[in-house]
């Protein structure tokens, strides 16, 4: 193989606070991404628990809650104030501390360097300054929770004018001023991550990555930083505004004539609407933030434990492209009853029904993936697969509620609720899950306990169904989506029954959880040790030490010879041919030395 | 989808080191057969994030002039006196971004200390256009406009202080470079990309300035 650079990082001499703390190695960042975003998981989900709690007996006294939230509870039952914060602080955690983070931050760090046989990324500097931009962010935003009013209870998307008059609702009081500023913080993060992995993935490819020879997780991630790059500053400028109109007195998003608390508004003027297409500009396009690096996870586990090449590779990228570009024209769907004239929202259906094309090319894909082969059900594969099978369920109710006229009926409804938590929240997680349990051992040197996993995969997948399946149900029969309880109104009362047994089925997913965090931390400290290529993967980063030392590749960095996904090759000696192998000059099925080519 | 072909023949091509190719539609994008023997053949990284950082400020005013264009057909809208510092200030930042591609092509032709000095004279016209901007918000509030006077104030103060905060970047950036002439010969890596973001932010000027003023 071919010797290309001699200077090494790996002598590098580092004290524990530049290794572990203030890194700038981007593995070290991608899993204090993953770690920080995986505590933010549990505090996310708790609030989803409350939510369920909340919803499923709303008679029932909680004296344990009251405890944990003074101000949130009286008479050992939940404020209706306390509830929309909930609900906001779920959302909001959820979509953006959550799996924005793990999934781009997380994994993308991790990820893209070793699958390009770069040492680090481009900027390493900017990309430590990217995940500490995170922390400062979460503290202002679980700060909100003891402020007076607490915290934000505006919905995750903090329409105005509720979220711009301070005393709107008692979290619109100093919640939603944090909110904004925690959002701000985050957003200056993702836009130093994402510069980050563009100029990477352009620029510090290994000799003979091509693009065409670029692992589809790295594809999208790529596609996914150029979806950040270009959608979040749409977001921190309306943020920007809605801060000036909180408290500068400008009047961007507010209108004329409310009143509050019986007195007159001084502002005057403003348009919320406006905050609305700003809002999903960028909205629309972070739901595909969230989803394209799952279905760059999936794509690689799909193929790997099928031992056999991805499909439609050329189709695949095609699809991860079209629907990155997709993304930005499609924003007005969630306004469909915001008074837009109806021959917009047609438009906005027709670019809507569009996406459904690459998303349908790449579930097919993955089906001839899987078609006749001998699968391999590692955890990882059987949480991709889930995945496939939460994409398609929730995919199919977005068809829906693209139609502007089924939409009218279902806007703010519990269908709405089932469809993204389908098709993009749980999707979205298994793909979370299915990466942590492939690239486990890669990150970390240790595998996972497999049995876990698969009973976790399994409390995890009936779960999510019997949670959000029935949920489709409460929002064709009326619930609203953000209703406090499901005894406000008469025709909700026959939903009690059915809430209760989504609030069960809730309580039971929540808890499967603790089975991977067990698993996890468990496997970390005295999980078997891992070898270099656990799951007999062709991509660079498995042909490195597990876990790969400061500067990734030893005294040379890998030269790449072939695509990512030649598995079961026809007269092979193995089922699997590494990226770094070199082609065997003009000898016919000859067996492919393994040893050569490998980057030590 | 030649992929799944088994590893015999190499293709000769002047291609990638050979195996079996993707599918090879990307030849040419980026350089992924560059030689990789040392660092003097990449493109510099700052040159590729500064068209990055640039995509990134453009989809920031997009935003704030799409709130603009919609906000402006409220009955509420009145339309401010444009003050008269700002021709001076935008003949200030135009001098100044000549200047810096003058400076630009005299380090091209070698000659170090006309870059140099083009560069100095440049920052400091920066320095002058920013003074001069916040000497426009003072005489505004001298007559009595503030922020929240009318909805075109807010935007002008919005957009003329988003911009502002901006050009505090560039100007960092072109002090690092003015920094980095005066220690090494070699100021490419730096200078350019630079150079291209201060000549950029000059363009969102004279854009902010129409869109403010004169539509």
């Amino acid at each position: 193989m071919t010797v290309t650079h001699d200077h090494t990082h790996a002598e590098h001499r580092q004290s524990f606070i530049t290794r572990w703390i203030f890194s700038q190695d981007h593995k070290v960042i991608g899993i204090q991404y993953l770690m920080t975003s995986l505590l933010m998981a549990a505090i996310g989900g708790f609030l989803s628990m409350l939510i369920r709690m909340q919803l499923g007996f709303p008679t029932w006294n909680f004296y344990w809650a009251q405890w944990l939230f003074p101000g949130g509870f009286a008479d050992f039952k939940m404020k209706p104030d306390f509830y929309p914060a909930v609900v906001t602080m779920h959302g909001t955690i959820m979509v953006f501390f959550v799996l924005t983070t793990a999934l781009s931050g997380g994994f993308g760090n991790f990820l893209i360097p070793l699958t390009i046989g770069a040492r680090d990324m481009a900027f390493p500097f900017l990309n430590m300054m990217s995940y500490w931009l995170y922390p400062p962010a979460i503290v202002i935003l679980l700060i909100s929770f003891l402020v007076t009013g607490g915290a934000a209870a505006a919905g995750w998307t903090a329409y105005p004018p509720l979220s711009a008059l301070r005393n709107a609702v008692p979290g619109s009081l100093w919640g939603q001023t944090l909110w904004l500023v925690s959002l701000a913080l985050l957003i200056v993060g993702f836009l130093f991550g994402s510069l980050n992995y563009i100029t990477t993935v352009f620029n510090l490819r290994a000799r003979g990555m091509t693009m065409s020879r670029l692992p589809l997780v790295t594809w999208a991630q790529f596609l996914t930083a150029i979806l950040m790059l270009l959608s979040f500053p749409v977001l921190f400028a309306a943020v920007i505004m809605l801060l000036f109109d909180r408290h500068l007195g400008t009047s961007f998003f507010i209108p004329s004539g409310l009143v509050v608390g019986s007195q007159l508004v001084t502002h005057q003027g403003g348009n919320p609407i406006l905050w609305q297409h700003l809002f999903w500009f960028l909205g629309h396009p972070e739901v595909y933030v969230l989803i394209l690096p799952p279905m760059g996870i999936v794509s690689e586990i799909l193929s790997n434990n099928s031992r056999k090449p991805i499909f439609g590779y050329t189709f695949m990228v095609g699809s991860l492209s079209a629907i990155t570009f997709l993304s930005f024209l499609v924003w007005g769907h969630h306004m469909f009853t915001s008074g837009m004239h109806p021959l917009v929202g047609t438009a906005f259906m027709v670019t809507t029904l569009l996406i459904a094309v690459p998303s349908a090319i790449k579930v097919f894909n993955w089906l001839a993936t899987l078609w006749r082969a001998q699968i391999r059900f590692t955890s990882a594969m059987l949480f991709a697969i889930g995945f496939v099978s939460l994409f398609v369920t929730g995919g199919l109710t977005g068809v829906f509620l693209a139609s502007p006229a089924v939409d009218i009926y279902f806007q703010d409804t519990f269908f709405v609720v089932a469809h993204f938590h389908f098709v993009m929240a749980s999707a979205a997680l298994f793909g979370l899950f299915a990466g942590t349990y492939h690239w486990f051992p890669k990150m970390f040197g240790r595998m996972m306990n497999e049995r876990l996993g698969k009973i976790h995969f399994w409390l995890t997948f009936v779960g999510i169904y019997a949670t959000f399946y029935p949920m489709h149900f409460a929002g064709t029969a009326g619930m609203m989506r953000r209703i406090f309880s499901t005894t406000q109104y008469e025709f909700l009362r026959g939903l009690a029954g059915m809430n209760m047994f989504i609030s069960v089925a809730a309580f039971g997913l929540g808890i499967a959880q603790l089975i991977f965090a067990y698993n996890f931390i468990n496997s970390w400290i005295r999980g078997p040790k891992a070898d270099r290529n656990p799951w007999k993967s062709n991509t660079l980063e498995w042909q490195t030490e597990s876990p790969p030392p400061h500067g990734n590749w030893g005294a040379h960095e890998p030269t790449v010879h072939r695509w990512p996904y030649d598995y079961s090759v026809p007269g092979a000696t193995d089922d699997f041919i590494p990226q770094t192998v070199p082609a065997v000059p003009a000898v016919s099925g000859a067996a492919v030395d393994e040893s050569d080519g490998k980057p030590t | 989808m030649t992929p799944t072909t088994a590893p015999t023949l190499e293709r000769k091509r002047p291609g990638p080191p050979g195996g079996p190719a993707g599918p090879g539609w990307d030849r040419g994008f980026g350089q992924p057969d560059r030689d990789r023997d040392g660092d003097a053949h990449r493109v510099p990284l700052a040159r590729i994030a500064v068209w990055l950082v640039v995509a990134t400020v453009t989809l920031l005013f997009a935003a704030f002039t799409s709130t603009y264009l919609a906000r402006r057909m409220e009955p509420d809208w009145q339309t401010l006196q444009m003050p008269g510092i700002l021709w001076l200030n935008t003949a200030v930042l135009a001098v100044s971004s000549f200047l810096l591609e003058w400076s630009r092509r005299e380090g091209l032709k070698q000659q170090l200390p006309r870059l140099r000095a083009g560069l100095i004279i440049a920052t400091v016209l920066g320095v002058v256009f920013l003074a001069g901007q916040i000497l426009a918000w003072r005489q505004l509030a001298a007559t009595g406009i503030f922020l929240a006077s009318s909805p075109h104030s807010s935007f002008f103060y919005l957009l003329t202080g988003a911009h502002g905060v901006h050009i505090l970047g560039g100007l960092i950036a072109l002090f690092y470079a003015v920094g980095k002439t005066r220690t090494t010969g070699s100021v490419e890596a730096v200078f350019e990309p630079a150079a291209t973001f201060w000549h950029f932010l000059g363009v969102l000027w004279l854009y902010l300035l129409v869109l403010l003023f004169w539509i």
